[in-house]
C-alpha cells in the first residue's frame, strides 16, 4: 500500500511513460479501494462518462450508465463509507487487467493528453463475479506540476447489455 | 407436484385480506400460469408508436415470456404479431428493431409474411398443395395479436379473446397517461435517449409493489439519498443547487412528507402516489417552457397540466410512469426468480431540450444498472426472494392502514403510505389469474 497516489512530474510536459503510470496507478487506487485518494486525481470540473451506446457522442440528450461530475462522484465513495449502505455488506472487491496504455495525442500548448487503455474488469460480491471488458480513454491534464483526469471515459464492450449491480469504478 | 394448475380455489388461497402466500413470488408453477393466464387476460404494455414511425418499421418486446412484434403495417395501423415463424418457430426478426420493408422475410426457409403477419409466399409452393395446407396453422401467417389498442401513441395488447375490454380494464387510470402526453405543447410525445436495462434477481411482482411502497425510501436510500443530502449540506452558502440534488434529495423526505403525498386507488390493480404533491414537484422551472405551454393551451389550463404532479402510476400488471419527467419503467418477468427492468425515456415533442436532459439525469442516477438508488433497492429484493425461502413464515403482511371496507372501492385518495395499493394489485392478480380457468 506504499504506492503514491499522486507523483509529481519531473518537468513541465509529462512524458509519455508518466501518462500511463498514471493511468496505471488510477486502477490501482480503485483495486486497493483507496477512494479518497482516487479521487484526488480527478480536476475539479471532470467528469466520469460509461456511455449506454455504442459510439456514443452525446451524454446530454442520450442517456449513459454513469455521466458524474466530481460532486456525484465523491457522493458514490461516501456512501461507500456509509453504515447503512446495504448493498456493500458485504462489500464488493473489483480487480483491473490493463493493456499498456496507449498516449494518444498530446498537446501541451492545449494542456490536453489522451491515452486509450483496454481492460478486463473483474467486479465481485459474495460468491457472484461478474467479467466486464472495455476500454478506457483518459483525457489528462497538468495542474500545479500533477496530472489530473478531466474525462475518463469507460466504454463498455457490451455497454447496451442488461446488467445486475455494478457497484464500483472500472 | 403441480399444485395450483388447474385449481381456482388454491390460487385465491393465495390472497388474503392483508397478506399474500410466498408462492406468488418464489413458486415457478404459480409464475407459469401468470405466464399462462394472467398476462394473456391482461392488457400489456408493447411500446411506442414513435418507435415504429415508418411503414414496415417493427421493434421487437415481450408480452409476459412471449416474443411479440411491435409493426407499423402498410396502412399505417400498429400491429402486434407473435414473433415466430409458423413453420418452424424461428424468431422471424435479427435486430431489435428495424425496418422489414414490405415483408417479413424468414431466414431459415424464406416464407415471408406481409407486415400484418398475413402469409405472403413460400418457395416450391407446390409442395403444399393437396396436402390440406390451407387448414393447418401454418397458413395464416405470424399470428396477430387480435386485441391492440395505440392510446395516444401507447400501445397495448390483450392475448385472450376473453377479459375486459380496454376501457373498462383501465377505466380512469388514463389521466395519468393524458398529463404525461399533455406535457407536451403539441400533445406527443416520443421516445427518446435510450433504454436502460437492468436485469434484476427477484419476482417481478416486487418492483411493481415497491412502486407505491413510500415507507422505503428514507430506510432503504438513506445510503444514497442520505449521503447527498450530508454532502451538499458541506457546500458553501450559495451554491446553485445543482440538477442532480434536486432529483435524489427528495428521497429523504419524511415519513410525514408521504402521508400528506396521497394515493389513489382505481380498479383492476391500477393506481398512483402524489395525489397531492410527490418528489418531483419542487423542480426548478426550465426557461421558455410555460410560455409555450400557455401559448398552446392557455394560462389556466396549463397551469392545471403542470399543477399535476403524480408520483408513480402502476398499470396493472407491470409498467409504471412518471407523469413528470415522462419516464416509462417496464417489469418484464424471466422467470419466478428474474425480472428485466427497461427504463423507457420520452421527449416531450416541441419542448425544450433541458426537460429532457433532466429526465435522462433522473434514469441514470436512480434506474441504471450504475445507480446507487438502484443498488439500494435491488439489495431488499434480492434479500426478500432468499428469505421467502424461510418456512418459519410462509406469509407476505401487506396490512398497513387496512380497512375492512376497502375491497370494491374505486378512484379513492387514501393516505400516502397505506398499502392499499399492493392490496388492490394483489385482488386483481387473482382476478386475472383466474378469469377463465
Amino acid at each position: 500500500m506504499s504506492m503514491v497516489a499522486e507523483a509529481q512530474l519531473k518537468h513541465a510536459v509529462p512524458t509519455d511513460q508518466e501518462l500511463i503510470d498514471f493511468v496505471v496507478r488510477e486502477t490501482r487506487l480503485i483495486d486497493q479501494q483507496r477512494f479518497d485518494e482516487w479521487l484526488d486525481l480527478y480536476a475539479d470540473d471532470a467528469f466520469y462518462w460509461m456511455p449506454l451506446e455504442w459510439n456514443q457522442t452525446d451524454p446530454r440528450l442520450t442517456c449513459s450508465l454513469m455521466y458524474e461530475d466530481k460532486l456525484l462522484l465523491s457522493i458514490r465513495v461516501e456512501r461507500l463509507k456509509g453504515v447503512r449502505t446495504f448493498s456493500q455488506k458485504p462489500k464488493s472487491r473489483c480487480h483491473h487487467v490493463l493493456q499498456t496504455p496507449q498516449v494518444d495525442s498530446r498537446d501541451p500548448a492545449a494542456n490536453n493528453y489522451v491515452t486509450w487503455t483496454p481492460m478486463h474488469y473483474i467486479e465481485t460480491r459474495m460468491d457472484e463475479q461478474t467479467l466486464y471488458a472495455a476500454w478506457a480513454t483518459h483525457h489528462l491534464s497538468v495542474e500545479n506540476g500533477r496530472l489530473k483526469i478531466k474525462l475518463k471515459r469507460v466504454d463498455l464492450i457490451n455497454c447496451d447489455a442488461a446488467f445486475g449491480n455494478i457497484q464500483l469504478f472500472m | 407436484m403441480p399444485r395450483y394448475a388447474g385449481n381456482v380455489a388454491a390460487i385465491r388461497d393465495l390472497v388474503r385480506d392483508q397478506e399474500v402466500h410466498r408462492d406468488v413470488y418464489v413458486s415457478e408453477e404459480v409464475f407459469q400460469l401468470e405466464m399462462e393466464h394472467m398476462f394473456p387476460n391482461s392488457w400489456v404494455y408493447v411500446g411506442h408508436d414513435s418507435q415504429v414511425p415508418n411503414p414496415g418499421d417493427y421493434f421487437g418486446t415481450t408480452i409476459g415470456t412471449q416474443p411479440i412484434l411491435l409493426v407499423r403495417h402498410t396502412d399505417g395501423t400498429v400491429k402486434v404479431l407473435h414473433n415466430r415463424c409458423p413453420h418452424k418457430g424461428t424468431r422471424i426478426t435479427s435486430e431489435t428493431c428495424g425496418n422489414a420493408g414490405k415483408f417479413f422475410r424468414c431466414p431459415y426457409h424464406a416464407w415471408s409474411f406481409r407486415t400484418d403477419g398475413s402469409l405472403l409466399a413460400i418457395p416450391l409452393k407446390k409442395g403444399y398443395e393437396n396436402t390440406g395446407f390451407e387448414q393447418s396453422h401454418a397458413a395464416s401467417g405470424m399470428a396477430p395479436v387480435r386485441h391492440v389498442r395505440n392510446y395516444r401513441g401507447f400501445v397495448f395488447a390483450k392475448i385472450n379473446d376473453g377479459g375486459l375490454d380496454f376501457e373498462e380494464f383501465f377505466g380512469e387510470s388514463l389521466s395519468s397517461f393524458d398529463n404525461m402526453i399533455d406535457r407536451s405543447p403539441v400533445g406527443q410525445l416520443k421516445v427518446a435517449g435510450g433504454v436502460l436495462r437492468y436485469m434484476h434477481n427477484c419476482n417481478w411482482k416486487m418492483l411493481v409493489e415497491n412502486q407505491t411502497d413510500t415507507c422505503h425510501p428514507m430506510v432503504a436510500h438513506e445510503s444514497s439519498a442520505g449521503t447527498v443530502v450530508e454532502v451538499w449540506k458541506k457546500a458553501p452558502p450559495g451554491t446553485q443547487k445543482p440538477m442532480a440534488v434536486e432529483i435524489i434529495a427528495p428521497f429523504m423526505s419524511p415519513y410525514e412528507f408521504f402521508e400528506n403525498m396521497g394515493i389513489r386507488i382505481w380498479d383492476n390493480g391500477h393506481g398512483h402516489t402524489g395525489v397531492h404533491h410527490s418528489i418531483h414537484s419542487d423542480y426548478s422551472a426550465v426557461p421558455g417552457y410555460f410560455d409555450k405551454m400557455k401559448a398552446a393551451y392557455g394560462e389556466e389550463r396549463a397551469k392545471a397540466i403542470l399543477g399535476e404532479n403524480r408520483h408513480n402510476t402502476v398499470y396493472f400488471p407491470n409498467i409504471m410512469i412518471k407523469g413528470p419527467i415522462q419516464l416509462l419503467r417496464h417489469f418484464k418477468p424471466i422467470a419466478a426468480n428474474k425480472t428485466l427492468v427497461e427504463s423507457w425515456t420520452f421527449q416531450l415533442v416541441d419542448a425544450p431540450d433541458m426537460l429532457l436532459e433532466r429526465t435522462l439525469m433522473y434514469n441514470r442516477l436512480i434506474n441504471a444498472p450504475t445507480s446507487i438508488v438502484g443498488h439500494d433497492d435491488l439489495e431488499m429484493y434480492e434479500r426478500a426472494q432468499e428469505g421467502l425461502h424461510s418456512n418459519g413464515n410462509e406469509w407476505v403482511n401487506l396490512q398497513r392502514l387496512y380497512s375492512p371496507d376497502e375491497a370494491g372501492q374505486t378512484n379513492v385518495a387514501v393516505n400516502g403510505t397505506s398499502e392499499w395499493p399492493m392490496r388492490h394489485q394483489f385482488r386483481a392478480w387473482a382476478k386475472f389469474m383466474t378469469m377463465g380457468m
